[in-house]
């Protein structure tokens, strides 16, 4: 490869799974290579031939050392194309890219995750990281909304994670169906039925910007400091590395001192239109 | 559209100086490969002449501007997947639609000698107009690099990449110097969507716009400057009105 | 470093490009060419600008031509260093697709050949190390300009003749040569002190074989220094005031510049910092083969910066505030200096003249 960072390699897809109507999973392996690292939070450039490259949440696939996923909502030409290949086809991959969650600034601690839409893919690496390592934390709340049920995907890994010790597991759908389990609201209305220890808890949050504006509002209301609020944010990255200044906000590069980012650094800017 | 199924496209003239058409004849090498990879089989200028096809593409040369075109233009829409309107006329009007600033029934009857021989309407427009366009490629006339690249990402089953940058950009990186801030050369790229290759600054010349408008189009400013290095404001009138006249953006610099 | 500073008469000049030229070097030099000052290869010195002088205001660029003898009395042209290293547009990477789909990636091809560039500026050096700084980051530097950086000789020459535009003595960066230069330059009525910066230069000057500069002409140097530094007006404030514009988003004079700014990103193009750039696929028709190509792009044009499918910055006041904030600002915490040299360039080169000085210390004024 000659060290070129910009280079792509090769990966195969070796499954695909749709998820939902608009979401899909690939499972990919880079050829030639018996481990992929990386850390949860921490991105691809997934390139399809000849058309471009989008940056990619990395969700975990088991325990494999060289398998992972990449769940994919169809939103514009490249994830379009993406979700046309199949099985057996090759993609190109540059990564991985970014920082991760602060899994172990938060040992010790109650852990708070708060995702929408797709946003619980960049937070997979965490709870299977629990799964492992349950003992490693206190109390944990995930919480999860999506539109209409649906949209939720992972149905399983829900149900495994709802199983772990002092774990509990809260979805909810804004327009939800008749027989839809779980709550009615916006994740952000979950948050009434939660008792945590504010300053023992360290709180992830992913999803729509609004989203997490709202979540951040009541977190903060509760008594949680900005340095144990940490969030992932999504810009149009291009080169993952901190070169081509696409995803700049203010001071920061998202692709490169993020996309993980604890709220005490970026409260200036994010959120702020135009910034 | 699987490249085995060879999709079909077809290239439509309404009122134009067929300038599009030949921009794709001239094309070369790249006209040969396309024929490899789809079936052409409607283009006039080229040979093959079977409007009433259906097709996967179509690219649609020309701006409306008589009540058939209407009718065909609706048809064209109906039997085409994704359809493209290829340069100024399609995507403005043109030049055209100069005659929009004007009374028609006057124009008619200085030049022709029986005018109740023609039927036009009063006004030029843009294919969008009339029907969806999946796809605009701006330039009098189309860059028919641009083309081949939107059919490549079509063909590639995605939608074209749109990049809609001003002519400054892509004069810049040509390492051209700017004429207006070198010559006082009055130039319009700053304001007018790239796609030439800077074709006119690089040539010493100033860009009159044919390529439409930029995405900003802040012709106060641009206005003001040009007053500023004197030029007449009839020529600055006449910089926003030629063949983009109407095009919203300047239109509305010129009303102003 | 031997800082011994050396003489080199002006008839003598193409021996210093003789010597280059037997150390394989291909040469740079400014030219005249289509109404601006260029660096463009050169054979000898009298495809320099002999007589050439320069003014420069917002949004106008005029060489005026005398019959003077100095080549180098003009301050800078419409671009500085970053074309040659950071380029315009080029492939960086090609895929090739076989019948079974199989993806072949590999790094674009460019034979780079050592490059000597005469005549850069104090201000092309500062920005060339805060590129340096950016695309030369370890443990991600970015190949195909670490290839041609390490293939750059440098020799730099003082600024005797800042323009109306410039402020490098504002930012620090400027009228002499401080840094980063193989060799330095200050050219005089009869001749040339030069001053080694690195071995390399230390070697082409003591192959030129010269003797030492006079104290009469060291003062001239000194001299011609302060005279070129006191023709300089435009001023920026200080780092820790320009730190302000981080925290004055709202600042309606944000709004009263969009009303004048047409966005359409020369002062990114021409400003020798800016370094963003986009990266779209090419691919020929028949898809056996895509390019990567990477181009210089700009906060000032549309899709610059999406956030979940929706422009960050839709309008033209919050595109030159990221513009502006960033270079002075946000510059400040990610290289650890403002990313402004003083250069002028957006200045001269926006087809408006709009006065990045003149902004700044607008938005900053009612501060202190």
């Amino acid at each position: 490869m000659n060290g070129d960072i910009n280079l792509p390699r090769e990966a195969v897809i070796t499954e695909r799974i749709q998820d939902s109507q608009d979401t899909f999973t690939m499972r990919l392996s880079v050829s030639g290579v018996d481990r992929f690292s990386f850390l949860p939070g921490q991105f691809n450039m997934l390139y399809l031939y000849g058309v471009g490259e989008v940056p990619i949440s990395i969700v975990p696939d088991g325990d494999s050392h060289n398998s992972f996923d990449h769940t994919i909502r169809v939103v514009g030409r490249v994830t379009n194309g993406l979700g046309e290949l199949q099985p057996g086809a090759r993609v190109g991959i540059r990564g991985p890219f970014g920082r991760s969650w602060p899994i172990d600034m938060a040992k010790g601690r109650d852990l708070l995750l708060v995702t929408g839409g797709l946003g619980n893919a960049p937070l997979v690496g965490v709870m299977e990281h629990l799964v492992k390592q349950r003992d490693e934390f206190g109390h944990v709340d995930l919480l999860h909304g999506v539109k209409q049920d649906a949209e939720l995907i992972w149905h399983d890994r829900y149900q495994k994670w709802a199983t772990l010790p002092n774990t509990r597991v809260l979805l909810t759908a804004d327009n939800p169906s008749p027989d839809w389990s779980g709550s009615q609201g916006t994740v952000v209305d979950l948050f009434s039925q939660l008792s945590i220890t504010p300053q023992n808890t360290t709180a992830m949050l992913c999803g729509p910007e609004v989203m997490m504006l709202a979540a951040i509002e009541r977190l903060r209301g509760m008594g949680v400091v900005d340095s144990n609020i940490w969030v992932s944010l999504e810009r149009n990255m291009q080169c993952g590395m901190g070169k081509c200044g696409h995803c700049q906000m203010g001071p920061k590069f998202v692709c490169k001192d993020g996309p993980v980012f604890c709220l005490s650094e970026i409260s200036g800017y994010f959120g702020k239109k135009g910034i | 559209m699987s490249e085995q199924a060879r999709p079909k496209v077809a290239v439509h003239k309404f009122s134009s100086c067929d300038g599009c058409q030949l921009a794709l004849l001239n094309m070369g090498d790249d006209l040969l490969a396309l024929s490899q990879l789809v079936d052409i089989v409607h283009f006039a200028e080229a040979g093959p002449v079977d409007e009433e096809q259906e097709v996967d593409i179509a690219l649609v040369e020309g701006s409306i501007s008589t009540p058939e075109d209407i009718e065909r233009i609706n048809g064209i829409r109906q039997r085409s997947k994704y359809l493209i309107s290829i340069g100024a006329c399609a995507t403005s009007g043109g030049l055209q639609a100069l005659r929009n600033m004007a009374d028609t029934d006057n124009w008619v009857r200085s030049v022709y000698p029986r005018p109740d021989y023609l039927s036009v309407l009063d006004q030029s427009s843009p294919i969008a107009d009339l029907v969806q366009v999946d796809l605009e490629l701006w330039g009098c006339p189309v860059n028919s690099g641009q083309v081949i690249a939107a059919l490549r990402d079509l063909l590639s089953g995605v939608t074209p990449r749109v990049d809609v940058q001003p002519v400054c950009m892509e004069c810049k990186r040509q390492g051209v110097v700017c004429v207006m801030v070198s010559r006082n050369e009055p130039c319009m790229g700053q304001i007018t969507r790239a796609g030439c290759g800077a074709l006119c600054p690089s040539h010493g010349r100033g860009c009159y716009a044919c390529y439409g408008p930029a995405e900003q189009v802040n012709s106060r400013a641009v206005s003001e400057h040009f007053i500023e290095i004197e030029v007449p404001v009839e020529e600055i009138r006449v910089k926003f009105g030629s063949i983009n006249s109407n095009a919203p953006a300047f239109k509305r610099a010129r009303d102003s | 470093m031997n800082q011994e500073q050396k003489f080199l008469p002006r008839h003598d000049l193409d021996r210093l490009l003789q010597q280059l030229k037997e150390e394989s070097y291909n040469c740079l030099g400014p030219v005249v060419r289509d109404g601006a000052i260029q660096y463009l290869p050169i054979t000898d010195s009298s495809d320099l600008p002999a007589g050439v002088e320069l003014d420069q205001v917002p949004a106008a660029y005029q060489l005026e031509f005398t019959d003077g003898d100095r080549l180098f009395n003009w301050s800078n042209g419409p671009q500085a260093l970053k074309p040659l290293l950071f380029r315009p547009r080029e492939n960086i990477w090609q895929v090739q697709r076989d019948s079974s789909g199989n993806l072949a990636f590999s790094q674009a091809d460019e034979s780079v050949e050592p490059t000597a560039v005469i005549g850069v500026r104090a201000c092309d050096l500062a920005a060339l190390e805060l590129q340096d700084r950016h695309f030369l980051v370890p443990g991600a530097e970015d190949p195909h300009y670490k290839k041609r950086r390490d293939s750059l000789l440098l020799i730099g020459v003082d600024c005797s003749q800042p323009s109306d535009t410039c402020f490098c003595v504002s930012t620090g960066d400027g009228p002499d040569l401080r840094s980063g230069f193989d060799l330095a330059m200050t050219e005089l009525e009869d001749g040339f002190v030069l001053r080694a910066g690195t071995k390399r230069g230390q070697k082409i000057l003591d192959a030129l074989n010269l003797s030492a500069a006079t104290e009469t002409q060291l003062q001239q140097v000194a001299i011609q220094s302060e005279q070129a530094t006191a023709r300089q007006r435009r001023l920026l404030p200080d780092a820790g005031v320009q730190k302000l514009l981080l925290q004055r988003p709202e600042h309606p004079h944000w709004q009263n510049v969009a009303e004048r700014c047409t966005a359409c990103g020369s002062c990114t193009s021409v400003c020798p910092t800016c370094f963003c750039f986009s990266e779209h696929s090419e691919t020929n028709l028949d898809a056996s083969v895509s390019q990567q190509v990477r181009e210089w792009s700009s906060c000032f044009i549309p899709n610059h910066s999406n956030s979940h499918g929706h422009p960050v910055r839709a309008d033209i006041a919050s595109r030159y505030r990221q513009w502006l904030t960033h270079k002075l600002a946000g510059w400040q915490e990610q290289f650890g200096r403002s990313g402004c040299v003083g250069c002028g360039r957006c200045i001269s080169w926006c087809p408006v003249g709009i006065d990045i000085t003149q902004e700044v210390n607008k938005l900053v004024e009612d501060t202190g």
